[in-house]
């Protein structure tokens, strides 16, 4: 028989306060949310303790000899030792990635967005392959490299291989972004163009694409923030060879700094370590303010639709 | 033809309505945009034709059955034998360590912003988890060594003490990367539910809860189960925290997870970032390999993408 | 232990429940607790009895002082009803009285809301306890994306109501809502693939499967066509006998058709150009609109305003 709770027919006050005022399953609750609170807590304090430790460890290394010198192999000469070379190598690599998968990116997610027809087969093996290629690991696209651009098409391990593995590894993040920023945009806005006669090419550059630039923008700080603490591609394309001159040409080897990070964290004394740290810390820096201003950038972005 | 878009406050009466001269501009755009996106067909394209001539060379030297089924990997002993499975057990080890913390800290963490955090905390703190997102992978590896191993030892009791490397530290590190990436899309994904549906459970009586527990979780399923198949690939598909701190063993299968032992990807990473003869057996058992991870990660892609459409459609 | 039987004589119980009596005896081993009690029939010189009272009442939100001084007092097993144009506080009081507010941040309440003489705000009451006992009912059907079963079980699962028998709490939920005959063959089947109307009969079914007190319903028919609308009046001077109702509605025609009491607010600017929303006058539903004391009541009820 159900029992149910308001079997007995309340009439006095004291017995209805006696009910409303009757708290059960309060400890379940605490415990639930205490729960919930330390996963957060733990989430949050193992990430910056991780960070709060590599700035303790990097701390007698950050200095300008950074980047004002070369890494060097010889342990006399680690006092003076930098990174410059990865340095300059990064700026390299990374200006010739943004150069190749930012261009590439938003046509393709514009293609994607306003011109295909998302009932043709191919368009949808189209979008599913970059789905995919989203989640190939990374380490994937260093083989590609390796066999084609570095063999087959001849570039060897070069700045100019290294880019375009790099910007492939990172098309679908600027793909995804900015197909996003431009589903964004109302359609109330391309009616309007197309109903003054405008071509579908005049409404997508001229009111489109201006409307989704901070989107757009996001996601390519993303990408290249994403491409420059990329270490493992670059180690299948040979890049973990020690390099202490600055690239002068694309065809030049090369370093980068998350590969020197590697290169110095293969070696046993102390003193490297503590560069690594730096290094790191170097790294760091760069890619948390490339982030921080992706997120401002889209939440400001956000806030005002 | 007349353009009759000369004349203002006329009616367009000259021209035809013919499509004139804006036409070829816009079939080379659009040319233009569907070779950019054949790029990434080419990609995909390129990733397979890289990985299948030397696997099939690979394969001509070392048997498929003898590959997938064996249980060493000592290309350099005088009984030559590989066989993949050490390679591929000591990746699922590591992937179950790391989820078996990212996924309880992720799903608890998003919980509470979601439900249970002021509004205020939200906003500032989901900024800073997916800030946390972006910390390079070698910064983990770097710490799994240098900092978390020897704190591991430290406080390791028993006999056998976790190796310089091993799969343990590898693990965790791994799990604290995956947290801010699970975390978030399932924030994302349980922020979406609707708030009707919590009204009407709140009006039922039921705790907070009780409402995350048994309504808006089972309600977010698709994109939870989204954000933990986004974590076990990230985790399969990692290498340096694996290559720095998990070990290079790989002669045979290690299931002692404070031992090291080589994963897929620091396999790859480790032999390719040598010195090997291009076309020689060794060379060759790179791609062997990156072909086997390639098809895994494909199958829990396409398997993520039936998940998720599952789920939603239940749900709407 | 006797079943819950509400102490007010019934009024002529209408053939539609008489139906509901004779079909879910056929099913019930025991009495029927829904939708018709056993007690006598007597006339309907009814002893209204106030079982939740509103004193001096008013709602904040943040710093905006939203509704001002609002007294009523809401009769047992009747049918009140609150009126007036939009924006004037009506949806706020009713989230007030069973403490849907508290989770709105900032949200505040003064005055006094009691239930049964208690106090609904003292500092130790639960709200989940007051919510087991006052339920609501939503403008837009609002059903969890489970089956229609998971959905009724789901209140008395959360609220440990030991059931021997879940089958038959559901389904006399469901009778008691007037929509078992539509779906007893489908209980398994997702709640998402009923009608507009439906639906809300199932939110209706959900809330009254946890036996409460009163029954609040904000705008409930605003959202559906008017069969559906006609269908929920109905079910609502069925479930008037058992429970309280108290609905806040837009709709004029629908408080008249269907309320024994009704509230008219509006809304006003005070002093400092803010706008807030009162009560101006509280009356049986006859009163009101055949000859209301309030100049501004008789204004909104003959269209001239609202």
């Amino acid at each position: 028989m159900s029992t149910p709770v308001l079997a007995d027919d309340p009439s006095t006050g004291s017995e209805v306060a006696a009910m409303l005022t009757r708290r059960r399953r309060r400890g379940g609750e605490l415990l639930f949310r205490t729960a919930l609170q330390l996963c957060l807590l733990i989430a949050f304090a193992s990430l910056v303790a991780l960070l709060a430790w590599v700035l303790i460890k990097g701390w007698p290394r950050l200095d300008a000899r950074l980047w004002q010198n070369m890494p060097t192999g010889l342990i006399s000469r680690l006092d003076t030792a930098g990174v410059q070379s990865a340095l300059t190598g990064t700026l390299w690599v990374i200006s010739l990635t943004a150069a190749i998968c930012l261009p590439i990116g938003i046509l393709s997610a514009i293609y994607l967005e306003e011109y295909a027809d998302n009932t043709r087969w191919y368009n949808r093996v189209l979008e599913l392959n970059i789905q995919n290629l989203a989640g190939v690991p990374s380490i994937i696209f260093g083989i590609l490299g390796l066999g084609i651009v570095a063999r087959a098409f001849g570039f060897g391990f070069s700045v100019k291989t290294a880019a375009i593995v790099l910007s492939l590894l990172v098309l679908p993040v600027v793909i995804i972004a900015t197909r996003e920023a431009i589903r964004a945009v109302p359609q109330s806005i391309r009616q309007a163009s197309y109903a003054l006669g405008a071509t579908k090419w005049q409404t997508v550059s001229r009111q489109v694409l201006p409307a989704a630039v901070p989107g757009i923008a996001t996601g390519a700080i993303l990408a290249l923030s994403r491409a420059i603490g990329e270490a493992a591609p670059l180690l299948v394309l040979g890049a973990v060879t020690f390099i202490t001159f600055n690239p002068t040409s694309l065809d030049d080897r090369y370093s980068t700094l998350p590969i020197q990070i590697y290169t110095f964290i293969g070696r046993p004394q102390e003193e490297y370590t503590q560069l690594a740290a730096a290094a790191i810390v170097l790294l760091l820096g760069i890619v948390l303010v490339m982030n921080s201003i992706a997120i401002v950038l889209r939440n400001r972005f956000e806030r005002r639709r | 033809m007349t353009t009759s878009t000369d004349r203002i406050g006329g009616p367009a009466a000259g021209g035809t309505l013919r499509r004139g001269r804006r036409r070829p501009v816009e079939a080379l755009v659009k040319g233009l945009l569907v070779l950019a996106a054949l790029v990434s067909v080419a990609t995909t394209v390129g990733i397979v034709v890289a990985l299948v001539n030397p696997t099939v060379g690979f394969f001509g030297e070392v048997g498929i059955v003898e590959f997938l089924t064996g249980t060493k990997w000592t290309p350099t002993f005088a009984q030559r034998s590989y066989g993949v499975l050490p390679l591929v057990v000591a990746t699922l080890m590591v992937t179950v360590i790391a989820l078996s913390l990212a996924v309880p800290l992720g799903l608890g963490s998003a919980i509470y912003l979601s439900e249970y955090a002021a509004p205020r905390s939200r906003r500032v703190l989901k900024p800073i988890l997916e800030l946390l997102a972006g910390v390079p992978t070698v910064v983990y590896g770097f710490v799994a060594l240098f900092a978390l191993n020897p704190l591991l030892r430290q406080i390791w009791p028993g006999e056998q003490q976790p190796a310089f490397q091993n799969l343990l530290v590898a693990g965790i590190a791994m799990g604290i990367m995956i947290v801010p990436t699970v975390a978030s899309v399932a924030e994302d994904a349980m922020s979406a539910v609707p708030r009707g549906l919590r009204e009407a459970a709140y009006a039922l009586a039921s705790s907070r809860m009780q409402v995350s527990v048994r309504v808006v979780v089972p309600a977010a399923m698709s994109g939870i189960v989204a954000a933990i198949v986004l974590g076990i690939s990230r985790a399969i598909g990692e290498t340096m925290i694996v290559t720095i701190a998990g070990g290079l063993v790989s002669d045979s299968i290690v299931w002692n997870p404070i031992e090291g032992a080589a994963t897929m990807t620091a396999f790859i990473a480790s032999i390719s970032s040598g010195d090997i003869p291009v076309g020689s057996l060794d060379y060759n058992s790179v791609f062997a390999v990156g072909s086997l991870l390639f098809l895994i990660t494909f199958a829990l892609n396409a398997l993520s993408i039936r998940l998720v459409r599952r789920f939603r459609e239940v749900y709407e | 232990m006797s079943p819950y039987q509400p102490q007010d004589p019934l009024v002529n119980v209408p053939a539609s429940s008489q139906e509901v009596i004779q079909m879910t005896s056929a099913t019930a081993e025991r009495p029927v607790r829904i939708s018709a009690p056993e007690a006598v029939l007597e006339p309907s010189a009814a002893r209204p009895e106030p079982i939740v009272e509103l004193d001096d009442v008013n709602v904040y939100y943040g710093q905006y002082h939203a509704v001002r001084h609002t007294s009523m007092q809401i009769q047992k097993n009747r049918i009140t009803a609150m009126i007036g144009p939009s924006g004037c506080g009506k949806s706020s009081i009713l989230r007030a009285i069973n403490r849907m507010n508290d989770l709105i941040p900032g949200a505040r309440v003064t005055g006094s809301i009691t239930y049964r003489g208690q106090d609904v705000y003292a500092r130790d009451v639960d709200p989940i306890e007051v919510r087991r006992r006052i339920g609501m009912v939503f403008q837009k059907p609002n059903p969890f994306p489970k089956s229609i079963y998971d959905n009724v079980a789901y209140g008395p699962r959360i609220n440990g109501m030991r059931v021997a028998d879940m089958d038959d709490l559901v389904e006399e939920a469901l009778v008691g809502a007037a929509l078992w005959d539509e779906v007893k063959d489908k209980l398994k089947s997702s709640a998402l693939a009923l009608s507009g109307g439906q639906q809300q009969r199932l939110c209706i079914a959900r809330t009254i499967a946890v036996r409460p007190d009163v029954i609040l319903m904000d705008e409930p028919c605003s959202a559906l066509d008017p069969i559906a609308t006609g269908k929920i009046e109905e079910l609502m001077r069925n479930l008037a006998q058992t429970y309280t109702i108290v609905i806040v509605t837009h709709n004029m025609q629908q408080a008249a058709r269907v309320s024994d009491y009704t509230a008219f607010f509006t809304a006003e600017v005070d002093a400092d150009g803010e706008r807030y929303g009162r009560l101006v006058e509280f009356a049986e539903t006859q009163q009101i609109f055949t000859d209301p004391a309030d100049p501004r009541t008789a204004d909104y009820i003959s269209g001239r305003f609202g």
